[in-house]
């Protein structure tokens, strides 16, 4: 472990001499080339848009993890959740990312335009409040994220009950990260040799999970904040690792995450949700690797209430998403990229979602290679 | 999840469908002022009632008449902002100000405005005199009239409380040739304050952040701080209000025009700290916030300072900073220079980020 500075609340953690620090010593550490995944889609945009990837030295290389709801949601629910908006009493609430999602047809703002009643909301709760003002309709959220949504996901469908609330349910399509990484470190294909784990899912979730994981496969995770002398710090922690030979957990970002995390948020989730099977954009299904509403909650669950099970769509081969959100490509790689596939009129959903690794690439300025 | 009920996964190959591209119908992000709204206005407007003047492309038209050697400038533009009232100004203020600061973007001085208002059955009389109030008090302040108006009502449902298009119209003193298209290699590129505060205060008013500021709009007219700044230093050669698309994309289009490209130093922008809380809390970048009271002006470097001194002399201008310089590599590129030493591309706004926020 090295000596950390501390530095004043988020000012400091940006201070481009205290980086520049850290840096430096990643610069002196690194004998090999290393590949590490930066799990979340934050940490992609925050190393874009602070270009920290043009100061690490030229054997690390960064690969873009799953990190981002918005990719990795399958166009299955994307196509359920548009069914469901298009509904004539149906208010459907959503985080404002997810409205430029394209489904087989159209997107949620192809809906409103057409007359659906979507609106965007901030929190899972403002959907609640939304179905207790509009009792004559039926109000649907669409429950996307990581794990660190999910309490707040949990604690909608809590107190839709205790409000008793019969026209409030959600589309659940939280993800989880732990399955997330057995699927990406057990493919065949794997060249990713540390990960920065994403920081603020292990503020709800704690470490506790990752050990067996590191472990199993021998690769050393740094759980990592999003700030830049959290991110460079992370990936001095983990390229310590990775030359000590250490297949270890360290925590670089202890000022919110504990091994434990937060146990009553983990507790609403449990009480709430149930791992479940989920289908994931661009990797496919991976076993209990989604919440599902468990027995006492499925009133709330939108895929019974609209029989939405019927709605399955396969998705088409166009871009390389997939291999971008498998950190087997780089956005810049792709054919598409910044000529047929831009913000505007995107291919692939990492290219719609201010997390998407493809959005991030193109807003930060990285050129075709 | 345990060692034993993991199985190697079969990943699938390249996914992901071709979305929407939204030319079959108008979708909110078309008014965003950003790349949806610039392709609307040139794959639909420009190419069926396009000519030289609209070509110019400026915040205003610069008109001759026959037979005259002073130009006029003239613009329009209508207000849908939601909610009607917000701190620091409301729908009338912003109908004036807005339009009184695109005709004062070409060095015009503005003098008199046409208004429109569309109407909703139903809306509180009461709020209609505030409204016009405030049109009439912020007209006093920028010294213009309004010399024509229309009255439409609607029937409830078919429009929100309110809408407000204003044209205005100005002139030009003889000599002056300010525009978008003028930016020079070895300019100086400066703001004259922080930027972000009307799209934010526009959110806020919305109730809908779940948290509170004293964020206020910067609703201003802008044009008495332009006329001084004008008559102490005339080599301005481009002024622009940041209003919707913000800062980044109001420069990227700039670079267009000129074909020139523009470098930003990050640390020199002024941003208030509420702001940059308020963004970065909702994921916003404030270089892309809409702004009602700010001025962008490129003019050959050595006149950067003495510009400075001037606008920091109007009470709209006390933050005027410098933030970057205009160069011939790269054209068309607004580069934005990190603390670290790194550097970014910015480009238009895509998509909608803050719908009727003016």
């Amino acid at each position: 472990m090295t000596e950390k500075a501390t530095p004043d609340f988020l000012a400091g953690y940006r201070d481009a001499k205290l980086v520049k620090g850290v840096l430096d010593e990643i610069h002196q550490r690194v004998t090999h080339p290393w590949a590490l995944m930066e799990i979340c889609g934050g940490q992609t945009h925050a190393i874009m848009q602070y270009g920290l990837d043009q100061l690490l030295p030229k054997e690390i290389e960064l690969v873009h993890g799953p990190g981002c709801p918005v990719c990795v949601t399958s166009l299955e629910l994307i196509d359920q959740a548009l069914w469901i908006a298009r509904q004539p009493d149906v208010i459907f609430t959503s985080f404002g990312d997810m409205l430029r999602v394209p489904g087989s047809e159209g997107d949620l703002f192809s809906v409103r335009a057409s007359g659906g009643q979507v609106r965007v909301v901030y929190s899972p709760l403002d959907a609640v409040n939304i179905a207790r003002e509009n009792p004559d309709n039926e109000v649907v959220f669409f429950a996307i994220g990581f794990e660190t949504t999910a309490p707040a996901n949990a604690m909608a469908v809590i107190q839709a009950e205790k409000l008793g609330l019969e026209n409030f349910s959600i589309l659940p399509a939280n993800v989880l990260v732990p399955p997330a990484l057995h699927a990406i470190l057990a493919s065949p294909d794997n060249r990713i040799q540390g990960f920065l784990a994403a920081g603020h899912v292990c503020t709800v979730m704690g470490y506790w999970e990752y050990p067996p994981i590191a472990e199993q496969y021998q690769t050393p995770i740094a759980v990592t904040g999003f700030e830049p002398l959290d991110l460079v710090n992370g990936i001095l922690q983990t390229v310590e690792m990775l030359e000590e030979g250490r297949a270890e957990v360290e925590n670089a970002y202890p000022r919110a995450v504990t091994y434990e995390g937060n146990q009553s948020a983990q507790k609403l989730i449990d009480r709430v949700f149930k791992p479940v099977d989920r289908n994931w954009r661009g990797i496919g299904t991976i076993p209990k690797s989604g919440y599902g509403l468990r027995e006492d909650y499925q009133a709330f669950d939108a895929t019974q209430r609209f029989d939405t099970g019927r709605i399955q769509t396969e998705e088409s081969k166009i871009c390389i998403a997939g291999q971008v959100l498998r950190g087997l490509k780089k956005p810049s790689e792709c054919p598409a990229f910044g000529t047929l596939c831009t913000p505007q009129s995107p291919l692939g959903a990492p290219m719609v979602s201010s997390e998407g690794a493809c959005a991030a690439y193109y807003h930060y300025g990285r050129k075709k290679q | 999840m345990t060692r034993e009920n993991i199985e190697p996964i079969q990943m699938q190959g390249p996914v992901c469908p071709i979305p929407h591209r939204h030319t079959d119908t108008i979708v909110i992000g078309h008014g965003s002022g950003g790349q949806m709204t610039h392709d609307l206005v040139q794959n639909i407007f420009k190419s069926r009632i396009g000519n030289a003047v609209l070509a110019e492309g400026n915040d205003a038209a610069r008109l001759t008449l026959k037979g005259q050697t002073e130009q006029i400038a003239v613009s329009t533009d209508s207000h849908v902002v939601s909610p009607l009232f917000f701190p620091g100004g409301d729908i009338g203020r912003l109908a004036v100000c807005g339009t009184v600061n695109d005709v004062a973007m070409l060095g015009a001085t503005p003098v008199f405005l046409t208004a429109g208002f569309i109407l909703e059955e139903g809306f509180p009389m009461d709020s209609l005199i505030m409204i016009i109030d405030s049109m009439a008090e912020a007209c006093q302040e920028a010294n213009v009239q309004i010399v024509a108006g229309d009255t439409k009502v609607v029937e409830k449902g078919k429009a929100d409380g309110v809408f407000i298009n204003t044209a205005g119209f100005g002139l030009i003193p003889q000599g002056r040739t300010i525009g978008g298209q003028f930016a020079q290699p070895g300019d100086a590129v400066l703001i004259s304050g922080s930027l972000g505060d009307h799209g934010i205060a526009v959110l806020q008013a919305r109730g809908d952040l779940g948290f509170e500021s004293d964020i206020q709009s910067d609703i201003t007219p802008l044009n008495h701080m332009i006329g001084e700044l004008l008559e102490k230093i005339p080599e301005v050669h481009v002024l622009r209000d940041p209003t919707r698309g913000g800062l980044a994309t109001t420069l990227k289009e700039i670079a267009c025009q000129s074909q020139v490209s523009i470098r930003l130093q990050e640390e020199s922008i002024p941003i208030k700290p509420d702001v940059r809380i308020a963004c970065e809390m909702l994921g916003f970048d404030p270089l892309y916030l809409a702004n009602e009271g700010k001025v962008i002006v490129i003019l050959p470097a050595e006149k950067a300072e003495a510009a400075l001194e001037t606008l920091r002399t109007s009470p709209y201008g006390t933050m005027a900073t410098r933030i970057g310089a205009v160069f011939s590599e790269d054209p068309e590129q607004v580069l934005l220079q990190t603390p670290f030493g790194t550097t970014r591309i910015l480009d238009m706004l895509s998509g909608e980020i803050l719908p009727r926020i003016c």
